[in-house]
């Protein structure tokens, strides 16, 4: 059980209307992602849910029921902080014990349940260790044993993972998407990184300025994106966003272009310019491309290693097919 | 900013700073020196730095003319439980003031310093007059309550400056936990913030300890404290250099052994968790 | 991280401590200004009715008061000076690569832990004693006459006594912020051709305003209250008679409670002007 619904609300500070009136429903057992550039409001939304921030209009209900004027404690969630929020005095055993303690469980059943989140976790090793002993990794986990001990009805994910190094970064990104298709509850997650929106959720809510500007499953929001700001947003490189004459052509404010659907060519072409940087990957090959007669800069990612460097110029043929457009709102022209 | 300098340069910099050090430490080693002298030789012109009779006779004639242990005690009983009581009801406004900071907050902190800044004396006949009210006369009661009083402002400022470093998300997520607010403070802020608050325990037992304003004036026998001993040392007492620095030495030897073996909580606790 | 819930706790944890500080500082106070407008002579017929203004009129009028006031600043000020300076050159001692570094800053601690009234006897028998004091020793070996400190410089001697015991505090709050000074920014500014003093006026000084300021606001309170230093050495005679001294004796030794309450609503408006003053300056430079 773990079915979120936020009903109109609004979050101000001061005068500052941070969240304009909101609607949203995350259901049961669905990995949902909070996604916007920082300052989007990303953050204070789960904070509402959370309860950790009164909202100041409005009604959040958790399965079905009005938890607007609950305590965190007696909403049923957990939450997994950027900074972990360990407990430094304690022990790992002692930081996954905490909330069971604080509920007044059986001591055997506590120790039953820290041992098996210990086990899952893969932290029984350093059970007795303080958390100021354990790697970045480590602590992220004492972190998740600490949520999942409470067998809450759904987890908060406050950017987890931006204390990370890259490398970490992945392996947490895949034990977490694990860690939900084993337990089956909900998760709300946020971050600024796209890739993790893209690699994870179920569902994605694009927020900009509080704002929701989409919400979709990942592919959706890539195939079909409602706006140049999720078109912009989602997607690595970014989507090419071209205005002036070239949209005109396509009768739209606004075209938008994924370099991965631009094709480069041995001559001819739709387009053609002089590559910028070329940055090659191995597997791929990004061009940045100036002098192209277009309104910006093009970015293009081909597959393979293209023998093109700094000067040279280059012959392009964007996909018709894969073309958005965008009317003067910059709302998707279908 | 410390770096490397060269050999010599060090030599001469701590010749430097032991002569400082030495100096500025030399009036309670010509204290506690006096003290194993006889009368005599206290006075002996020209002065005797070490070559003297080591003698014990100066604490067995304080012991004997006063009751040494009866004015430790009270100012044990007086500076730690105005201590304990003050810290027990700062810790709570501190987490206010820290943790779910307002635009009064900063207000309110200076206001609290501000009634540091009341002159004493302009309150002294009023505080009588209510201590004779209230029995509280030359009770340790009373002097108790009236140094919490005048420390309260330290120990919650100290206390919010260590708090505002504990990270406020640690609370939270106690919050989400299910701790009530009690729970909150005794099993996470507490143990958290425990170096900051032997700091601030430390520093204000010693500044009750050495408070010599109201415990000279609303203490007579019962509830007077060693400062108020050493203060029956004036003339012509005093001119007992040997007794007097015997007197001395028994005052401050527990709060300097203290100060020493914690040093460490102590120069946090001295730069009121203010300076980084 | 506010939610109403934690905002009504907040105030209701906080209730304690002001409203103890509140009542400590209103009840005497009104107590205070309330004695001020009477004829009080708890020895001589106790409360005699409404007295206006005159405790107001007369206390300022004496001929203590004025000087009163400027011994009172003069030893604040004189003290400040010497603990900033002597402070800030002993911290930047401490800082440098030293042998037995722990030692040498317990021994310069060491006076904070002396109660007022012992360093106050030690200093006045045991150092300023004009016959059998340390330094008439060190006069006479040198051949000069001994000085009667504590009646001949009386003021100098005082704020030498109460430099000695704030020295330590102004010393070790320098030092940490020393010690929290970044080496590249000076070793930057070496490579810029500064000259020392320059490294000094520039880099050094003001990385230690913050650091100096809490050691003023600190001191000044302590200082203006300080009692016993002038109770145990001159009980206020020889030009020594500062204005918490002075409503003291108008209080306890002339049993005048009106005209000793007048002084002290007079004293707490200097408190409050000071307190002001440090106030607009802490109240900037503490976030």
């Amino acid at each position: 059980m773990g079915q979120i619904q936020l009903k109109q609300v609004t979050k101000s500070f001061g005068d500052v209307q941070v969240i304009p009136p909101l609607d949203l429903t995350i259901q049961d057992g669905e990995f949902t992602v909070f996604v916007g550039p920082s300052g989007c409001g990303k953050s204070t939304l789960l904070r509402l849910i959370a309860g950790l921030e009164d909202i100041s209009s409005g009604h959040i209900e958790i399965d079905g029921k009005d938890a607007t004027d609950l305590v965190p404690a007696k909403r049923g969630l957990a939450m997994v902080f950027q900074s972990y929020a360990l407990y430094p005095h304690m022990s790992v055993r002692k930081n996954i014990a905490f909330p069971l303690r604080m509920a007044k469980m059986d001591p055997a059943e506590i120790d039953r349940r820290v041992n098996a989140a210990a086990e899952v976790l893969n932290l029984a090793a350093y059970i007795d260790r303080r958390p100021g002993q354990l790697s970045g990794g480590q602590r992220q986990r004492v972190a998740i044993g600490r949520a999942i001990v409470r067998e809450p009805s759904a987890f908060l994910f406050d950017e987890p993972l931006s204390n990370l190094d890259a490398a970490l970064r992945v392996g947490m990104r895949m034990e977490i998407s694990e860690l939900h298709k084993k337990l089956k509850t909900t998760m709300v997650y946020v971050t600024h990184d796209q890739v993790e929106a893209m690699t994870m959720a179920d569902k994605i809510v694009v927020l900009q300025a509080g704002v929701i500007e989409q919400v979709g499953s990942p592919l959706e929001l890539y195939r079909r994106p409602r706006n140049t700001f999720v078109a912009g947003f989602i997607g690595s490189p970014k989507m090419n966003l071209i205005s002036g004459e070239e949209a005109a052509k396509h009768d739209a404010a606004t075209i938008g272009i994924r370099p991965e659907h631009i094709d480069v060519v041995e001559s001819g072409g739709t387009w053609q310019g002089t590559v910028g940087v070329a940055e090659h990957l191995g597997s791929d090959t990004f061009f940045h491309i100036h002098n192209t007669g277009l309104t910006e800069m093009i970015t293009v990612r081909a597959i393979g290693d293209i023998n093109l460097t700094h000067g040279d110029t280059i012959h392009l043929n964007p996909r018709m097919n894969e073309l958005h457009r965008f009317d003067a709102q910059g709302l998707r022209i279908d | 900013m410390a770096r490397s300098v060269t050999p010599r340069r060090k030599l001469i910099n701590t010749t430097i700073a032991w002569a400082i050090g030495l100096l500025i430490f030399f009036p309670i080693l010509w204290t506690i020196l006096t003290s194993f002298k006889t009368e005599a030789q206290a006075i002996a012109a020209p002065p005797i730095f070490l070559g003297f009779e080591w003698t014990l006779e100066n604490y067995r004639v304080v012991l004997e003319r006063s009751d040494y242990a009866r004015f430790l005690w009270n100012s044990i009983i007086i500076a730690g439980l105005s201590t304990l009581i003050g810290v027990a009801i700062a810790v709570p406004a501190a987490w206010s003031m820290a943790f779910v900071p307002s635009k009064r907050t900063k207000d309110i902190l200076l206001w609290m310093l501000s009634t540091k800044m009341l002159p004493a004396v302009g309150v002294l006949y009023p505080i009588y007059l209510i201590f004779i009210e209230l029995g509280l006369l030359d009770s340790r009661a009373g002097l108790v309550v009236v140094l919490m009083l005048i420390n309260l402002p330290i120990i919650v400022w100290m206390l919010y400056t260590y708090f505002k470093e504990i990270p406020g998300e640690i609370l939270e997520a106690a919050r989400m936990d299910g701790a009530t607010l009690p729970q909150e403070l005794l099993y996470v802020l507490t143990p958290m913030a425990i170096p900051g608050i032997a700091s601030t325990m430390l520093l204000n037992f010693i500044l009750a300890w050495n408070e010599a304003f109201w415990t000279l004036n609303l203490t007579a026998v019962n509830a007077a404290p060693l400062t108020a001993f050493i203060a029956s040392y004036s003339s012509p007492e005093g001119l007992f250099f040997a007794k007097l620095s015997a007197a001395s030495t028994m005052a401050i030897a527990p709060i300097l052994i203290l100060g020493w073996f914690s040093q460490k909580q102590l120069v946090r606790g001295l730069t009121f968790g203010a300076v980084k | 991280m506010a939610t109403k819930a934690s905002r009504s706790a907040a105030r209701i944890m906080m209730a304690p401590a002001v409203i103890l500080l509140l009542g400590w500082m209103l009840v005497p106070l009104i107590m205070t200004l309330w004695f001020s407008f009477r004829v009080y002579l708890p020895l001589r017929g106790g409360d005699q009715g409404w007295a206006g203004f005159d405790n107001y009129i007369r206390f300022v009028t004496s001929s203590a008061f004025w000087p009163s006031v400027q011994t009172t600043l003069i030893i604040v000020l004189g003290v400040l000076v010497i603990t900033v300076v002597f402070g800030i050159l002993i911290a930047l001692l401490l800082d440098q690569p030293i042998w037995g570094q722990g030692v040498v800053r317990i021994l310069v601690i060491a006076p904070f832990f002396v109660m007022p009234t012992v360093s106050a006897l030690v200093w006045k028998n045991m150092f300023m004693d004009p016959v059998n004091g340390l330094f008439s020793h060190l006069w006479r070996f040198f051949g000069a006459e001994p000085v009667s400190w504590l009646s001949d410089a009386s003021l100098p001697s005082i704020i030498m006594i109460v430099s000695w015991q704030w020295l330590p505090f102004a010393t070790l709050i320098l030092l940490t912020a020393v010690q929290s000074l970044d080496s590249e920014q000076l070793e930057a500014a070496e490579m810029d051709g500064a000259p020392w003093h320059k490294r000094f006026w520039f880099l050094v000084l003001p990385h230690l305003s913050r650091a100096i300021t809490i050691v003023i606001l600190i001191q000044t309170i302590f200082l203006l209250a300080i009692f016993a230093e002038i109770f145990v050495t001159t009980g206020g005679a020889f030009g020594t008679r500062t204005l918490s001294y002075l409503i003291f004796q108008r209080v306890l030794e002339s049993q005048n409670i009106g005209l000793g309450s007048a002084g002290g609503v007079y004293a707490i408006i200097l408190a409050n002007i000071v307190a002001i003053f440090l106030m607009r300056i802490v109240g900037k430079n503490l976030d």
